[in-house]
């Protein structure tokens, strides 16, 4: 396989997948390239700052290694982070987390981010509704 | 232990095989164009294989030529009866389940003035006939459909597809690459035919193109006239030889008894759809709402080797054309895997992928949005 040994580890054992109950926020992201599906779940609650943070966070896909492995790690990398900060993150911050990889592969850490945002705009757009 | 469910991919070697090569790299390794001993010796051992190769497809030694594989035989075939017949047409025939190296080749042939019709298949991968006598023109030169299809096994009927290019005067290339000592394949029905070693326990680098006597071909290697002045480049002496023991002893074994037994058991499988019929080797399913690419890495953690036509795979990214061609949806060509046996393949190796398996679509069906 064309994998380092942290996006197997990662494609082993991921973290963080199925299905959150009670979510604030869903981002649902198809890649138009490849075909693969992620759905990345949030579940947003204030902290002692009543800042708004990521307090639970899970995906489930429909992908390849790299595309479960990036799904895996941006949970693992966007828990408990402050909606500002989880945006902040790159998908950069996901191939470094996972040891690179491969060229071809580049695009499913970018579907694992587009995923974070959507979600989080979702719960943006629910929560302007209420 | 490895499972190894590739070979429609590339086959281990044979070790009757191998063993027959080996003296023609370091004893008997003189070049067969030259005209001492053991330059004989060299042209006699090629001589063997070519008649072996003949008569497995009922065809006279002379109308064989040694290539470098199947992908030379199909670029040899293709583009030697276009250029030469140019005047007569510049209009080909092939389909949309095609080889890369004749699909390839067409999209190539068409950048140099050639037109080229790429024929739909059936659900099953079947070329209709009355589809391809309507698409024949008289500008048409070459009808090229592949026999035995690498991706889900269908088997075209060469002698009727045969019968209408003879009717129409037309040029009839089929590459058997895949099929070559699989099904029955008799040169009567076709004009050129690509055959290959490495699918069928020979070495890799070697192959053949059968062309029929009379065929107007153009020369497609120049060089030192060898193969009778039909392809240049000093004789792949252990190559052919190996090639013509993996004919010799060539057998589909329990094949067939263990494509039954793993195409049962992956319909026992919840959500898997079958593909594949007709090639003995070939098993190809549908794991619904999980993509190949997870898959073939999850077996191959486990040390089973299979394929898959997912896009994920590819190094283009882009979901395999033949599965395509016979009217899955994107996201059942990304969720397709490949398993291709061979004779050296035992039935407790197929039981244990039906054992291993389960539990891997479970646990990507857990990850999956589509459960």
């Amino acid at each position: 396989m064309p994998y380092s040994k942290k996006v197997i580890d990662a494609f082993k054992n991921p973290h963080n997948y199925g299905k959150l109950k009670d979510y604030s926020g869903l981002g649902k992201i198809g890649n138009p390239i490849c075909g693969d599906v992620l759905y990345l779940y949030i579940k947003i609650n204030k902290n002692e700052k009543g800042k708004e943070i990521i307090e639970d966070i899970s995906f489930e896909t429909f992908g390849c290694v790299a595309a479960l492995a990036s799904s895996s790690v941006i949970t693992d990398l966007a828990k408990g982070k402050t909606i500002s900060e989880a945006l902040k993150l790159s998908r950069e911050d996901v191939t470094q987390e996972l040891g690179g990889l491969p060229e071809i592969k580049i695009h499913c850490s970018v579907l694992a981010i587009d995923a974070l945002h959507k979600a989080v705009d979702d719960y943006r757009s629910k929560k302007d509704g209420e | 232990m490895k499972i190894y469910l590739d070979n429609a991919a590339t086959t281990q070697i044979d070790p009757l095989v191998l063993k027959k090569m080996l003296r023609f790299f370091d004893k008997d390794y003189a070049n067969a164009s030259s005209p001492h001993a053991m330059g004989e010796t060299a042209r006699e051992v090629i001589e063997e294989a070519r008649k072996i190769i003949a008569e497995s497809i009922n065809a006279k030694n002379d109308e064989i030529v040694f290539t470098s594989g199947g992908t030379e035989s199909n670029n040899f075939a293709i583009k030697g009866i276009a250029f030469v017949n140019k005047d007569k047409g510049n209009h080909i025939i092939t389909t949309k389940i095609e080889h890369k190296s004749v699909l390839n080749t067409c999209k190539w042939l068409e950048s140099q003035g050639f037109e080229i019709t790429y024929l739909d298949v059936d659900k099953k991968g079947f070329v209709n006939k009355e589809d391809l006598e309507k698409a024949i023109t008289d500008k048409t030169i070459l009808v090229s459909i592949i026999h035995g299809q690498n991706e889900i096994g269908v088997i075209q009927d060469l002698k009727v597809l045969g019968n209408i290019c003879k009717q129409h005067n037309v040029y009839f290339h089929t590459d058997a690459c895949q099929s070559y000592t699989k099904t029955e394949i008799d040169s009567k029905n076709a004009d050129l035919i690509s055959l290959n070693a490495h699918k069928i326990h020979g070495p890799k680098g070697v192959g053949a193109l059968f062309i029929k006597k009379g065929t107007e071909i153009d020369i497609f290697m120049h060089g030192g006239g060898h193969e009778r002045g039909m392809r240049s480049g000093t004789d792949n002496v252990p190559g052919i030889v190996g090639f013509g023991k993996a004919v010799e002893i060539a057998s589909i074994g329990e094949m067939k008894e263990l494509n039954s037994r793993l195409t049962e058991g992956l319909k026992k499988i919840d959500k898997v759809k079958i593909n594949s019929h007709g090639l003995p080797h070939i098993v190809s399913a549908i794991f619904l709402g999980i993509e190949g690419e997870a898959i073939v890495s999850s077996l191959d953690l486990e040390d089973i080797y299979v394929a898959t036509g997912s896009a994920c795979a590819s190094h283009n990214l882009e979901p395999n054309q033949t599965l395509l061609a016979i009217g899955l949806a994107h996201q059942e060509v990304n969720s397709t895997v490949r398993f291709s046996l061979s004779r050296f393949n035992t039935k407790d190796e197929v039981d244990d992928v039906l054992e291993i398996l389960p539990k891997i679509v479970e646990r990507l069906r857990e990850i999956s949005p589509f459960k």
